[in-house]
C-alpha cells in the first residue's frame, strides 16, 4: 500500500478521466536519469514475460526496479490500476538523431470497449526539446473506439500536445489516447520509455478520496450568468471540452466521461450538468 | 505543356456545415513539391470549410450524415465531418516514381 498523501488527488483523477492524461515534471530524479540513460541507452531492456506480476517484474537492484519502487510514481500508478497490477510490456522508443519524420498518428494495441483501462506511462530520461519531436497525442482522445492505424489519415488534430519537457517527466496516459513519434530535426537522438500496466483489482476509488468535495454531485444551475460554472469543479472539469471536438460529438464525450466518473466512484447516480440525468428520466 | 497532378486538402469541421471551423486536417501532395506528415502544424490552414472553397479548392467528397447504430448511440469514434478538396497543379515533367 502506499502513502495515500501520494496518490492523485480527485481534481487530478477527474482531469484524467476528462483529457486521459496527467503530467508529471522532474519526477525522476537526476541520478536515477542517467543510471536509466547509462543502463539502457544502448542496449535492450530486460525481457519480462506479459502478465508479471509489476513488483516482481524487475530485474534486482535494476535502474528499473528503482524507477517502479518511486513513491510518488507508486501512488499515481495505486490511483490508477491499483494494487498487484500487471507489466503488460515495455518498450524504449529511439527516435534517432538521423531527422527521423514523424510517426502516423495511432492508438495502441486494438479496439478496447472496455471501462476498465490500462495505463501506459512515459517517461522522458533526458530532456526534450521541441525540435526533438517529442511524442505528440491528442487530450481527449481516449473514448474514440477506432482500430490501431485505421486514423493514420489524420495528420493535424487541433490542441495536440508535443512532449516538451525536462529531464525526468513522467506522462501517465489511458491506453485509448491518440498519439505518435514526433518529428526528430534536431539532429539528437530521444529516447522515451513506455511501460503498459494491467489492473488486477475493480478500479474504484482507488485514488486519495480524501478531497472528494460534499457537492460533488449537486445539481448546477445550466446557462445561468449568475452561477458560471467554476473551472476547477469536478463536474466542470468532466464537461469542459478540446479545442477538436466537433461540436455535437463532444457532448458524446461528456456522456462518457461522466460514465467513466460514475464506474470510478462506484456511484451510478453521480452525474455533471444534468447530461445523463435528462436522459435517464423515463417516468413509468 | 506540363502535366498535371492532384493535391488534397481533407478538413475536419466542427458540425456538418461547411462554414464551421476547421478541427483538423491533412495535406497530400501529388506533386511531390511538399510532403506533409504528422503533426506538422498547430494552426489550420483555413479557418473554414468555406474558406479553403474560397481559395479555390473544389470538394470532391462530404462525409454522409448516417444514423447512429440501436445501442451505439453513445460511441464516439472516427472524425465526424470529413472534406476531401482537390486542386489540380501543372507539373514540369512526369515523374516516374
Amino acid at each position: 500500500m502506499t502513502d495515500r498523501s501520494l496518490r492523485l488527488s480527485t481534481r487530478e483523477m477527474a482531469t484524467f478521466v476528462a483529457r486521459g492524461f496527467l503530467r508529471f515534471d522532474g519526477l525522476v530524479p537526476p541520478e536515477l536519469n542517467q543510471r536509466f540513460l547509462a543502463a539502457y541507452g544502448e542496449r535492450e531492456l530486460p525481457a519480462i514475460p506479459a502478465g508479471t506480476p509489476a513488483d516482481k517484474a524487475w530485474p534486482e537492484a535494476s535502474p528499473l526496479a528503482e524507477l517502479y519502487a518511486l513513491p510518488r510514481l507508486a501512488g499515481i500508478i495505486q490511483s490508477l490500476v491499483g494494487p498487484g497490477c500487471l507489466f503488460d510490456h515495455h518498450f524504449l522508443h529511439r527516435r534517432g538523431a538521423e531527422r527521423a519524420p514523424s510517426q502516423h498518428i495511432h492508438q495502441d494495441s486494438t479496439i478496447d470497449p472496455r471501462l476498465h483501462f490500462d495505463v501506459q506511462l512515459m517517461y522522458f530520461p533526458q530532456p526534450v526539446s521541441r525540435t526533438m519531436g517529442g511524442t505528440y497525442f491528442v487530450p481527449g482522445s481516449h473514448f474514440r473506439k477506432v482500430n490501431e492505424a485505421s486514423i493514420s489519415r489524420y495528420q493535424n488534430i487541433l490542441g495536440t500536445q508535443h512532449v516538451v519537457c525536462g529531464a525526468g517527466t513522467v506522462f501517465a496516459l489511458h491506453m485509448g489516447v491518440w498519439h505518435g513519434g514526433g518529428h526528430n530535426r534536431s539532429g539528437e537522438r530521444r529516447l522515451m520509455y513506455k511501460l503498459r500496466l494491467n489492473p488486477t483489482v475493480r478500479q474504484r476509488r482507488l485514488w486519495n478520496t480524501d478531497d472528494i468535495p460534499e457537492e460533488i454531485a449537486a445539481p448546477q444551475p445550466i446557462f445561468s450568468p449568475e452561477h458560471p460554472f467554476d473551472k476547477d469543479d469536478i463536474q466542470t472539469i468532466l464537461c469542459t471540452p478540446e479545442r477538436w471536438f466537433e461540436i455535437d460529438t463532444g457532448r458524446l464525450e461528456y456522456l462518457n466521461r461522466i460514465k467513466l466518473w460514475r464506474f470510478l466512484l462506484g456511484d451510478d447516480s453521480f452525474d455533471a450538468h444534468y447530461w445523463l440525468t435528462r436522459l435517464e428520466n423515463k417516468p413509468a | 505543356m506540363g502535366a498535371q497532378r492532384q493535391k488534397l486538402l481533407i478538413l475536419y469541421l466542427a458540425s456538418s456545415a461547411l462554414d464551421t471551423p476547421v478541427v483538423a486536417w491533412s495535406i497530400y501532395d501529388g506533386t511531390g513539391r511538399t510532403r506533409a506528415m504528422a503533426a506538422d502544424s498547430d494552426e489550420p490552414p483555413y479557418k473554414t470549410g468555406l474558406h479553403a472553397l474560397q481559395d479555390g479548392w473544389r470538394l470532391i467528397q462530404l462525409s454522409q450524415l448516417i444514423p447512429p447504430y440501436p445501442g451505439e448511440e453513445f460511441t464516439v469514434s472516427y472524425q465526424r465531418y470529413e472534406c476531401v478538396f482537390e486542386k489540380l497543379e501543372l507539373v514540369s515533367e512526369s515523374r516516374d516514381d
